[in-house]
């Protein structure tokens, strides 16, 4: 086996998997909060993906300046969505709250079909790449994972240092305990579905920089953000970002040893095993 | 089996086969083949409100059934010559084999863990079967045309599959009224209430539940083998496709959870208004959005479905309306 090779897709899985990372972070963050698993996140990713077609193609904006639009807009996506078909149900068992994120996802696939259609799309984004001996590593890989590493990093800086994140964690440890603290525990759990959103849309757009995509793609990318937060453990941030590296590893360098096409397998089965036997997630407490 | 003389079961029983028997008595092949899916919606809707609505777990990836069923039974008829209805009872008996196993440890997950498990299920078998050449891999398998001569031609297999289509679906809603009327039944629901309560009652949950998904995963096996049978072909994406799967979800939810008639109701009723909403110039297009919407509508507003909420206004119907 060639060395190069391995370094090479090692290098490759490593930069995929931050960004996979950053898109279950966003998944992982509104169950650990409200207990809910958002089958919205992959057209939320989606929405990512075709806010930087529209403002690079339509509008001429720079893909990469494009993002803090990207924020604002999956911000106020996912708060409206809270209060739209989430908020009513919150404490209603797992089923309601599973089809009223489902039923999003519907209207949003519906109507992203609508306007775009479901032909296949992608970025024209030229940047200068790495190259050491045989090994190459594009510019756009590169920029995206710096990007992840500085939204993962402001997420962290936002729940441990500023004070509405402090409240988002005490909603998250504790509703009823929070809410006696004088803390508004629905806005609170607004704003965390709206950042939820946010990360979903980013890591959309940043995959929309390194791939082809359609308005079908989040199906995919959301099976897989659930195989990432199993992994890195349901409602688990740091687990999410590691998940996501174990798994863009795993599927990079798997392909040296296995047809490509059994990495799914693979990784399925090592998802059922795992909420069977870790439930809480390779790093955390059995 | 008292239940089965109930008049409730009758009713049901009279209401389906009179629609179901129709075309046959109209010669109407269009309105046939419409019938075949709504049948086996029905079917899929049913046996997924065995396990959701009796026993409160949530079987996200059901259609892994429906897929099994077909390709077993897909493999026998096409290589091995079997008869479709011996190779439709074997895919239904191995559907429930490994429901059997996999249920064993996978119902032990709670709620969420549950849901997400049985996606992973269906994941699983859907990449593995894209893999095995002898299934077909990704492009799956067609069915040759002579197969169909032993049942005298194509139209007349296609006949005999809407004939067991509803059998199929009569068993299915039969059991799911059988169930609902025993003590079994009784401690699923207890099961679903409190399953900590339910245990201290001298229920064993993990045996009610896995006796459960074993019957509720023998159904949509029937109606996958019927279904591929009649297509001709199999591919892994129709076979395991997880968006049918909840489908399914919003058909009990619509007709009504826990109920015998709700996810018959619901069926019929979502199969309606898809029908109208694509055939339909102005909602063509918009069909998704519209069907999200209501099925928000009804998550937050109208939680007991259809039927739930006939029983609640007016207690009269509580009687017959199960």
């Amino acid at each position: 086996m060639n060395f190069e090779v391995l370094i090479a897709s090692s290098i490759d899985g490593l930069t995929l998997g931050f960004v996979f990372g950053l898109m279950a972070m966003g998944l992982t963050l509104i169950f650990g909060v409200m207990k809910v698993i958002n089958l919205g996140h992959g057209p939320f990713i989606v929405m990512g993906m075709f806010a930087v077609l529209v403002l690079s193609q339509n509008l001429g904006i720079n893909p990469y300046l494009a993002l803090p639009i990207v924020i604002v807009l999956g911000l106020v996506t996912g708060v409206v969505t809270y209060f739209v078909a989430v908020h009513r149900v919150i404490n209603a068992p797992e089923l309601t709250t599973l089809l009223a994120t489902f039923s999003v996802n519907m209207m949003l696939i519906g109507a992203l079909t609508i306007i775009f259609s479901t032909s296949p799309r992608g970025l024209s984004l030229e940047l200068p790449a790495f190259r050491a001996g045989t090994i190459t590593v594009l510019g756009t890989r590169v920029v995206a994972v710096l990007i992840a590493l500085l939204v993962t990093g402001a997420l962290y800086a936002f729940l441990y240092r500023t004070h509405i994140g402090k409240s988002i964690r005490a909603v998250a440890n504790n509703r009823s305990a929070a809410e006696l603290m004088g803390i508004n525990s629905t806005w609170a759990l607004a704003l965390s579905f709206g950042i939820g959103t946010v990360l979903a849309m980013v890591s959309g757009a940043l995959l929309a920089t390194l791939f082809g995509f359609t308005v079908l793609s989040g199906g995919g990318l959301e099976t897989k953000s659930f195989v990432i937060v199993v992994l890195g453990g349901l409602g688990n941030p740091t687990g999410a970002l590691l998940g996501g590296i174990v798994i863009g590893l795993l599927e990079s360098i798997t392909t040296i040893f296995m047809p490509v096409s059994y990495v799914p397998v693979f990784e399925f089965v090592v998802f059922i095993l795992i909420l069977l036997f870790r439930p809480n997630g390779l790093l955390g407490a059995r | 089996m008292k239940s089965l003389t109930n008049p409730s079961l009758w009713i049901i029983w009279f209401v389906v086969l009179g629609v179901a028997l129709m075309p046959v008595f109209g010669n109407l092949p269009a309105l046939r083949e419409e019938l075949f899916v709504l049948l086996m919606l029905v079917t899929l809707a049913s046996s997924v409100n065995i396990i959701m609505g009796y026993t409160g777990y949530v079987s996200f990836g059901h259609i892994v059934f429906f897929g099994i069923g077909g390709y077993t039974a897909f493999y026998l008829i096409q290589t091995l010559q079997f008869n479709f209805v011996l190779a439709a009872l074997i895919g239904g008996g191995i559907a429930s084999l490994i429901a059997f196993l996999i249920g064993m440890p996978v119902l032990r997950l709670r709620g969420a863990y549950f849901a997400l498990a049985t996606i992973g299920i269906n994941e699983a078998f859907r990449t593995l079967v894209t893999n095995v050449d002898a299934l077909g891999g990704a492009v799956g398998m067609l069915l040759q045309f002579s197969v169909y001569d032993a049942y005298g031609g194509a139209k007349s297999a296609s006949q005999l599959a809407y004939y067991g289509i509803i059998l199929v679906a009569l068993l299915t809603i039969t059991a799911s009224f059988v169930i609902k009327k025993s003590k079994f039944g009784l401690s699923l629901m207890a099961i679903r209430e409190d399953q900590d309560t339910a245990m201290v009652l001298g229920i064993d949950p993990a045996r009610a539940k896995v006796m459960t998904y074993t019957i509720s995963a023998f159904f949509p096996a029937l109606a996958g083998a019927l279904f591929f049978f009649k297509n001709g072909n199999i591919e892994p994406g129709p076979a395991f496709e997880l968006h049918r799967s909840i489908e399914a979800l919003v058909m009990v939810m619509l007709g009504g959870f826990g109920t015998v008639t709700g996810p018959i109701v619901g069926a019929f009723v979502y199969e309606r208004l898809r029908g109208f909403l694509i055939t339909d110039p102005i909602f063509s297009n918009a069909h998704l959005v519209i069907s999200g919407l209501l099925l928000l509508i009804i998550v937050l507003f109208v939680t007991a479905g259809v039927v739930g909420w006939l029983r609640q206004r007016i207690p009269t119907l509580r009687r017959f309306l199960e």
